[in-house]
């Protein structure tokens, strides 16, 4: 068998593509750690390693090799979903959505590339819908918290749900003045259907500086990463670009219309998961839409349906719901994008000169 | 990035006004290592006579040559030894003086490995030459002549395709392009030759341009050949001083892969684009490669045929890459040995983006040869699953989508295939260069087209089959109302015949009876009177 050209290739490769993704992670990774404590290092932890022992049992099962490992997009999926997870879940939630995640929503398909769905999210939504009460149960940041876990305490609540002093979770929930703390856009939500105004809730403890002393930051280390990723052209800037304008354009018009019953751009922007998913997740682009056009409008959709769930559904965030919504539809958005092949639009002089 | 000693050295205001500096580019494209300055920093050498040489009978598009001599004929360089056969053949002359060995099949440089005819020449050391008779006043010559010679001469495409010139050139267009962008790596021998003899070069553009009366000349040029575009600016200049109109322009486009690809070019100097199956010369534009021009010109002026062509001999197993006038036939182990790069583990013609694999040294230098790319170490890949990240569809030059395009070759899916344009793909590479699984896309292209024709054909077969066995049918359902048409003229002809005999004997009869009549009355009335009596 002859080789066939070319017989170059740029520096770029699959492997390289994934770990750079994951040390783009790093700067969100760390303001998540700094504000929520060891909770997010187990999390990440037991997702990467669950998803690489899932992968590698899949490929055992179906005889392929297990260089395949190599390419870490099992490692990958374990990260993103380990930092979607509420911090001190117990440990099995972890376990039970990564191995979902690459048995289920992966390998099932074929493995890396066949995956119609966005694997982390579609581990993520099995745990939202299955676990809804240990799924909702974030930390409050740690500056805004009664009680700070140590790295012992962490681990106990993590592995059998009580610390060294027989607290369970609940207990660090607490918030300084004594309640249990939500996240930002929880209490949103909660406080939205108790018929408060936007500008009540956000005088609250919670709501400082510009969104939340936590979220705010990890918001921005994401988004960090995200542009360190768009500079290395390691992701193209449609799907992110479609995404923050499918989600911040609607926030603008109805906050403008009427800022006591819609939270800010700013609030959308820094809350949640915009920028881990604007640039991480929706990013993936085994799921997602592949041409130019096709991903600004996948990133659109994306933004809009995390924006009508978050202001008019039943869950506070919606990041993950809107991603596997829109993968449905990547087929379509595919086929109706198609790009106008070269020469095949003709300008008038060039058809003139034709014809004469 | 390369753009900038040129316009360093070239001031934008300071150049003359026939010297465009194009920035828009067309979509997509590459920017892979361009290691010229390996092999473009020495003069064009010379290699020395081979022992033996080898001239494969189908270096062009269209029909193999037809052999004129026989083996142990004694032939003398520049000698016609094989004729064109068809309208698409070309012509094919003798490199150097020797004894025809044999004609028969041996390994070729191309992209299929098969072997092909060829004539294998035991070399002497005569120094007769063949020159066909010079052409100096050209413009005052019938342009059918010029264009025979160009025949004669044997002149082929050298920038790859290798089509016949004669024919480009027998039509009439209104701009003469010509490609100087040689924008695959290693390549340089275009920009050499162009360094070193560009007086030569814009005189054999005029003389192209005079044959098919084009009023005007664009060479593209990449940016990235500072040195070729200077020598080019100043034989320009005094080629218009001297025919007192500015004819030429010079357009430096910016380095990047496949700008030299014929669509790609003619967009890059003409802010417009091909439209599909549509040829440049239906729009009046011609587009020629740089060695060919001046081929075309030497077969012309000087009466040289096509026997030799500069080939950029680079790579890192070659320890003295440079630019060298190679004569056609020469086998691949021969330049490896006058160039001591034997330890090559991949010897490849061409450019490294589109050029092909040689697996033996027998292979002989073509009139297509532009390169020979040795290697250390072999490319490989190791391929691994397509994750639709895009970045072929950024890299492709014709707004292709390679990772669509991918799936449907995978899957012998060739009407989708078609549907995603396909045919419309130029094989550059492009896609394959940026695939960060490593897949080797323009392979499963090639793989789909060759399918895709097999397809065509056998369905062609098939509807000629079909309509030949409509055709049949027809014949026989006519033959047989012929015949039942006969049938039944026949029974009507008989039937009328009878009924005409019928009629007669009707006639016959009442004759007879009005006769047995009269005669019955006859004798009644005999009988009557003699009674009376």
């Amino acid at each position: 068998m002859l080789n066939s050209s070319p017989f170059t290739k740029n520096k770029q490769s699959l492997s390289g593509l994934m770990t750079s993704v994951a040390w783009a992670l790093l700067p969100g990774f760390i303001a998540l750690f700094y504000f929520f404590g060891w909770g997010v290092v187990f999390n990440v932890v037991t997702c990467a390693v669950t998803c690489v022992l899932t992968e590698a049992a899949v490929l055992h099962l179906r005889k392929k090799p297990f260089i395949i490992l190599k390419d870490y997009s099992a490692l990958l999926t374990g990260v993103l979903l380990g930092l979607a997870l509420p911090p001190l879940a117990p440990w099995w939630i972890a376990v039970i959505g990564s191995s979902f995640a690459i048995l289920f929503a992966k390998q099932i398909y074929g493995g890396l590339g066949f995956n119609p769905f966005n694997p982390a999210m579609a581990g993520y939504v099995l745990l939202l819908i299955s676990f809804p009460v240990a799924m909702t149960a974030w930390l409050p940041p740690q500056a805004l918290a009664e009680n700070n876990a140590s790295f012992i305490d962490s681990l106990y609540i993590f592995l059998f749900s009580f610390d060294t002093h027989q607290h369970t979770l609940a207990y660090y929930r607490l918030g300084v003045d004594g309640f249990t703390m939500a996240t930002p856009l929880d209490q949103l939500k909660t406080s939205k259907t108790m018929g408060y105004l936007i500008s009540e809730v956000t005088n609250k403890a919670i709501f400082s500086d510009i969104v939340n002393v936590g979220w705010q930051w990890v918001n921005a280390g994401f988004l960090l990463g995200g542009i360190y990723l768009l500079v290395k052209k390691h992701i193209h800037y449609a799907i992110p670009v479609g995404v923050l304008v499918g989600l911040l354009f609607p926030a603008l018009i109805f906050n403008g219309y009427s800022p006591d019953e819609y939270p800010s751009l700013i609030v959308h922007a820094f809350s949640g998961a915009t920028m881990l998913g604007a640039f991480f997740i929706a990013t993936d682009p085994v799921s997602a839409a592949t041409t130019y056009k096709g991903r600004l409008i996948f990133g659109f959709g994306v933004g809009l349906i995390t924006w009508l769930i978050r202001t008019f559904g039943g869950y506070p965030d919606a990041f993950a719901f809107a991603v596997l919504l829109m993968n449905m539809a990547v087929p379509l958005i595919d086929h109706f994008t198609q790009p106008t092949v070269y020469g095949y639009k003709t300008s008038p002089s060039q058809n003139e000169e034709l014809n004469s | 990035m390369n753009s900038a000693p040129v316009q360093q050295r070239f001031n934008r205001s300071s150049l003359p006004t026939w010297v465009k500096v194009i920035t828009r580019s067309f979509h997509g494209g590459v920017h892979p290592e361009e290691f010229k300055t390996i092999s473009n920093q020495l003069p064009i050498d010379r290699l020395a006579q081979p022992e033996k040489i080898i001239v494969p009978l189908s270096q062009h598009l269209g029909n193999p040559a037809t052999p004129i001599v026989s083996v142990g004929a004694e032939v003398i360089a520049g000698q016609l030894i094989a004729e064109a056969a068809g309208h698409l053949s070309v012509n094919i002359h003798a490199p150097y003086c020797g004894t025809i060995e044999k004609i028969e099949t041996s390994f070729v440089a191309h992209p299929s490995g098969m072997d092909d005819l060829c004539i294998h020449i035991k070399t002497n050391d005569k120094e007769a030459v063949f020159r066909y008779p010079k052409i100096s006043d050209y413009k005052n010559t019938e342009i059918d002549e010029l264009v025979k010679r160009i025949n004669e001469a044997g002149i082929a495409g050298l920038g790859g395709a290798g089509f016949p010139t004669h024919i480009k050139l027998g039509t009439q267009i209104n701009t003469l392009i010509i490609n100087a962008a040689e924008c695959e790596p290693y390549i340089s021998c275009d920009d050499k030759l162009l360094q070193e003899e560009p007086n030569e070069f814009v005189e054999a553009a005029i003389c192209v341009a005079h044959i098919v009366n084009a009023e005007k000349i664009i060479i593209g040029i990449e940016d990235n050949k500072p040195e070729a575009i200077e020598k080019l600016i100043a034989a320009i200049e005094s080629a218009h001083k001297k025919n007192q109109s500015d004819l030429i322009e010079l357009h430096i486009v910016p380095t990047k892969y496949p700008s030299g690809g014929e669509k790609q070019l003619f967009e890059l100097l003409t802010q417009k684009q091909l439209p599909p199956s549509i040829r440049p010369a239906q729009l009046g534009y011609l587009i020629h490669n740089v060695a060919t021009i001046r081929a075309a010109y030497r077969a012309i002026v000087f009466g040289e045929p096509l026997t030799e062509r500069v080939v950029t001999v680079t790579g890192d197993a070659c320890p003295s890459p440079k630019n060298y006038w190679i004569k056609i036939g020469t086998r691949f182990a021969d330049v490896l040995a006058q160039t001591e790069s034997q330890h090559a583990q991949q010897m490849i013609m061409g450019g490294p983006m589109m050029g092909f694999e040689v697996k033996n040294s027998n292979a002989p230098v073509v009139k297509t040869t532009n390169c020979i790319l040795l290697q250390k170490k072999a490319h490989q890949v190791q391929e691994q699953p397509c994750i639709r990240c895009g970045e072929c569809a950024t890299a492709c030059p014709a707004s292709l989508l390679p990772q669509q395009l991918y799936w449907f070759a995978r899957s012998d899916n060739f009407e989708k295939a078609q549907e995603y344009h396909l045919s419309d793909c130029i094989e550059c590479g492009a896609c394959a260069y940026v695939c960060p699984s490593e897949i080797p896309l323009v392979q499963y292209y090639r793989y789909a087209k060759s399918k895709m024709k097999e397809q065509a054909i056998a369905k062609a077969k098939s509807e000629h089959a079909k309509e030949r066995h409509e055709f049949r049918e027809m014949r026989l359902a006519r033959e047989k109302q012929e015949r039942a048409e006969k049938h039944k003229q026949a029974a009507l002809a008989r039937k009328q015949a009878a009924e005409k005999k019928g009629i007669e004997d009707e006639k016959k009869a009442t004759v007879a009876d009005a006769v047995a009549r009269a005669k019955a009355r006859k004798q009644a009335l005999t009988n009557k009177n003699n009674e009376n009596d």
